[in-house]
């Protein structure tokens, strides 16, 4: 059903679910910016519609309610594991639709890329999401290109408009809710782009010996491998295992799995001092073609959802749009 | 409801067999199906998980033949037996052992690469029936590097065993020089239907496979088992991937024609 409603509607709704359902979506953190104390826009919880920034896109995606960055397992004492408890409620999140197909690559991963994780799963069973309509594109994005400027398995949708939320709700007690409140009732589709100022081009006859290119090498120095492209991506899911100790001598402590990224020292480090992809251009490579090659190959669609987050947030300029425009030619290269 | 496979459950060592001053097996007790190349996350609270293969396998145990080089393995071996480990697994998916019956077989591993093919070994010694001609080729850095001495002895009575060290002295029981010197001589029936395994460090098993493809064999009648950093075992963690492959799930066991093609 179609609603349009107002703040105070809006929040009565937002008042309700949190009786169930922890709230996230896209806030300003004041000074929440990695690099300086400039403002971030990242996920958090909000209680008022008031709080969730509409008009610019997140620096970091929703992934984090699912896949928390530092993510407690289980509990060591002397005797025993004990599993660490599940969030207490479900969650609501807000989203957009490139992070609703991006939801589509961590399901596929935590679910169905070897056996079903757990933990993954136990937060993704309750979990409802709420699409914000995307009027126009942002500067970065390319969803078009990647196929994910539309979506439709979204339990509500949101476009903002002056001075009215206007709703697409599939959800029958929330339908109930926004009826028994007295909104009113419209024909409302979720806003969507139909077209990016950027375009990628992704070959299709793209292989792996495009590895063997040398546009590679301009990463070497460009790159800094800090890792903050894996990290603000709705798609990038690896994580490291750590254990955790409360004091130094104590027999009580936690394993833990935390965001890693594969651009960043470490990634590959055997005992004995080996490792895989020294050079910064190897990782580019590396991670460049899992979003628009690999991952293709094992799943039949590509990673990369076109949000264009790494290409915002990374501190040398480097524009992985960019870089997967040129694989055609580094494809003539090593073809020729 | 979906397992946890993160909790390990704990296992006490039942035997601890000393090979070398860093290299012991320890006999975890285990019930359950596992089969040889594959690998089980060992843990201890505090300092880690380490993945390590299956070198053997019996009733009521398996057997891990740890390495001691870092965090997490320096502090197994401070565990002896009736002490507890924490694992989880197995993992991987493991020698085939159907890919080799009835074949002449060739078995080439490098150092602790012996212990993943161990139970291959040891399969086709007792099953002798089962294959056709078998050469091991087992090759270790000095006679202080040696495992699995006491299974030599039992092997040389039930196949073809080539045991050779990089340096020192020959004996009657070992020669000396890298494993791939005796390729070029190794005595074959029919070079087209032979199968072989190569297990090692990446450059043993690099020039290995090179050595065997040009005595003839074909690519596909040749495996090999890859190592990568792990954390997970569950193809979630990212960290062995390479091109669209897991190492964890879809390997660590690999037909040469698909391992080859594995760009790091
Ligand atoms: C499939 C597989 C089978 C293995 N089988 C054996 C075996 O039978 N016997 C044996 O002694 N060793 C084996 N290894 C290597 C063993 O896992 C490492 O030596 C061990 O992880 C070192 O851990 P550490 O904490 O003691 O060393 P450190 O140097 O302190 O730490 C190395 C770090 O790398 C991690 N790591 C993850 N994967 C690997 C890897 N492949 N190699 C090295 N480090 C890794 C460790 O968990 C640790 O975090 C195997 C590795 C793999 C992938
Ligand atoms: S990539 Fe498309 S769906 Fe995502 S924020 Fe940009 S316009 Fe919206
Ligand atoms: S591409 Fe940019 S954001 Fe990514 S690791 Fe390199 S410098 Fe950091
Ligand atoms: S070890 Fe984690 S994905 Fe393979």
């Amino acid at each position: 059903m179609g609603f349009h409603v107002n703040e105070s509607q809006f929040d009565a709704w937002l008042t309700e679910q949190q009786k169930t359902y922890d709230i996230y979506a896209p806030k300003c953190f004041a000074g929440g910016n990695t690099f300086s104390d400039v403002d971030c826009i990242r996920y958090g919880k909000v209680n008022s519609i008031s709080k969730i920034v509409f008009d610019q896109k997140s620096e970091y995606s929703f992934k984090e309610v699912l896949t928390p960055i530092s993510q407690t397992l289980f509990f060591f004492t002397e005797e025993q594991c004990k599993e660490a408890d599940p969030p207490k409620k479900g969650a609501i999140i807000f989203l957009r639709s490139c992070d609703l197909h991006a939801l589509k690559r961590l399901d596929d991963m935590y679910l169905h890329n070897g056996p079903a994780d757990y933990y993954y799963k136990r937060i993704r069973d309750n979990i409802k999401i709420v699409l914000i309509g995307c009027k126009h594109s942002f500067e970065s994005c390319f969803c078009v290109s990647m196929g994910t400027n539309i979506s439709e398995n979204y339990d509500m949708s949101i476009n903002v408009a002056d001075g009215v939320y206007e709703l697409n709700c599939k959800d029958v007690t929330w339908n109930q809710f926004f009826l028994d409140l007295g909104a009113s009732r419209h024909l409302v589709v979720p806003d969507q782009v139909h077209e990016n100022k950027t375009v990628v081009k992704i070959p299709v006859n793209l292989t792996a010996d495009v590895a063997r290119s040398s546009m590679w090498e301009q990463y070497n120095k460009r790159c800094i491998n800090c890792g903050r492209c894996n990290f603000v991506c709705p798609t990038c899911t690896c994580f490291t295992m750590q254990d955790l100790y409360y004091t130094e001598n104590a027999k009580v402590g936690e394993r833990r799995r935390v965001w890693a990224s594969c651009m960043v020292d470490g990634f590959t480090d055997v005992a004995g001092g080996g490792s895989y992809r020294k050079k910064n251009g190897e990782r580019m490579r590396f991670k460049v073609l899992h979003k628009v090659l690999d991952y293709k190959q094992r799943n039949g669609y590509h990673m990369c959802v076109g949000c264009g987050r790494c290409d915002d947030i990374c501190p040398e300029y480097i524009s992985f749009s960019h870089c997967v425009n040129k694989l055609g030619d580094a494809m003539k290269e090593v073809t020729k | 409801m979906v397992r946890n496979d993160y909790i390990p459950f704990s296992s006490e060592i039942l035997e601890v067999i000393k090979h070398t001053d860093i290299e012991y097996t320890f006999r975890m007790a285990f019930r359950g199906d596992v089969k040889p190349g594959q690998f089980f996350e060992v843990s201890i609270p505090k300092y880690g998980e380490a993945p390590i293969s299956v070198s053997g396998i019996g009733d009521g145990f398996v057997d891990l033949t740890i390495r001691r080089v870092g965090k997490v393995t320096n502090e197994v071996f401070e565990h002896y037996v009736g002490d507890r480990l924490l694992m989880r697994g197995p993992y991987g998916n493991g020698f085939d052992l159907e890919n080799y019956k009835g074949k002449e077989l060739i078995i080439i591993a490098g150092g602790t690469g012996v212990s993943p093919v161990r139970g291959v070994i040891s399969y086709f010694a007792e099953h002798a029936d089962e294959r056709k001609d078998m050469t091991l080729i087992a090759g270790f850095k000095s006679v202080k590097d040696l495992l699995f001495k006491d299974d030599f002895p039992y092997w040389r009575e039930k196949m073809n065993v080539i045991l050779t060290l990089d340096s020192g002295e020959e004996t009657t029981e070992h020669k000396i020089g890298l494993v791939t010197k005796y390729i070029p001589d190794l005595k074959l029936q029919d070079v087209s239907k032979a199968v072989a395994i190569v297990v090692g460090p990446p450059a043993m098993m690099r020039f290995s496979v090179k050595g065997l493809l040009e005595r003839g064999f074909r690519e596909e009648n040749i495996w090999i088992s890859h190592e990568r950093k792990m954390c997970c075992g569950l193809g979630k963690c990212g960290h062995c991937k390479v091109n669209d492959t897991y190492i964890c799930l879809d390997g660590p066991v690999f037909n040469y024609t698909k391992g080859k093609t594995l760009i790091d």
